[in-house]
């Protein structure tokens, strides 16, 4: 970070405005997600059957599941199978 | 505040206070990243952002050096909008040139460089930090932050001045120093 200048470093400050209010925290709730849905991995890491399904719609198996399906829960099932592979 | 290696291992540890943390100190880089440099729409940047915490949330345990949080968060979401711009899942052709816009290095350089400049404004004080990051990031007007702070309007331009000054003198000091854990 040599050579810049005032002008330069204010906009290097715009360049990062906040993401949106609803997406960092939804991010942040991620740990509480997690827990939700700990059952429905634990049962598609144990039936293949019922993996595949899941694998095939997340959103409606969380849903079959009375859990909201966020795009952050979504997201954390979907890691939680990758890591479950 | 935290170096980020220090955030790491406390949200290793099951801290919610430093997962909290940790989110919002990358979410602005992750949001740019997806939304500047990859420009994606508003809605499979979402899809990304929060594909992008998932996935450090569930393998910060396998993160080999603590200090490498910072260009690991940039590669992920880098791989993840190419993915996303790939449309086509998760298992695509190797040949990611076709999928990234020509200038994505450059860009992903410099918003590297935005970060690094913005983890200094904790060393400039509460009011700078609060002011230049209204007026740069939020874009509110003198009035807007003057009324939130409890600041006379006519002052906020002289203060503005005189905290990005103070955040200059900042980063030159890091930039002569040796690098600190978790900084880079």
């Amino acid at each position: 970070m040599n050579g810049y200048d005032e002008e330069r470093i204010a906009a290097l400050l715009r360049l990062l405005p906040p993401a949106p209010v609803g997406w960092v925290r939804a991010a942040q709730e991620l740990p509480a997600a997690q827990d939700e849905i700990g059952e429905l991995v634990s049962r598609a890491e144990a039936d293949a059957a019922f993996r595949a399904k899941v694998v095939a719609d997340l959103e409606a198996a969380l849903e079959a599941e009375g859990i909201e399906a966020t795009p952050s829960v979504v997201a954390a099932l979907r890691s939680r199978l990758d890591t479950a592979e | 505040m935290l170096s980020d290696s220090q955030l790491v291992a406390r949200c290793r540890e099951g801290d919610s206070e430093a997962w909290n943390e940790l989110v919002e100190r990358f979410s602005r880089y992750v949001y740019a990243i997806a939304t500047q440099a990859f420009r994606l729409p508003q809605h499979d940047a979402e899809d990304v952002f929060q594909e992008v915490f998932a996935r450090v949330y569930q393998h910060l345990g396998r993160l080999r050096s603590d200090d490498a949080i910072r260009p690991w968060i940039a590669q992920l979401t880098r791989r993840l909008c190419i993915d996303t711009l790939r449309g086509s899942g998760r298992e695509g052709p190797a040949d990611t040139d076709t999928f990234e816009p020509a200038d994505v290095d450059e860009s992903l350089a410099t918003l590297d460089e935005a970060l690094t400049v913005r983890s200094c404004l904790d060393a400039v004080g509460d009011t700078c930090k609060e002011i230049l990051d209204r007026f740069f990031c939020r874009d509110e007007s003198y009035r807007a932050i003057g009324e939130e702070l409890g600041l006379p309007a006519g002052t906020i331009a002289s203060r503005i001045s005189r905290c990005l000054a103070k955040l200059k003198l900042e980063l030159e000091g890091r930039s002569e120093a040796p690098a600190a854990s978790g900084e880079r």
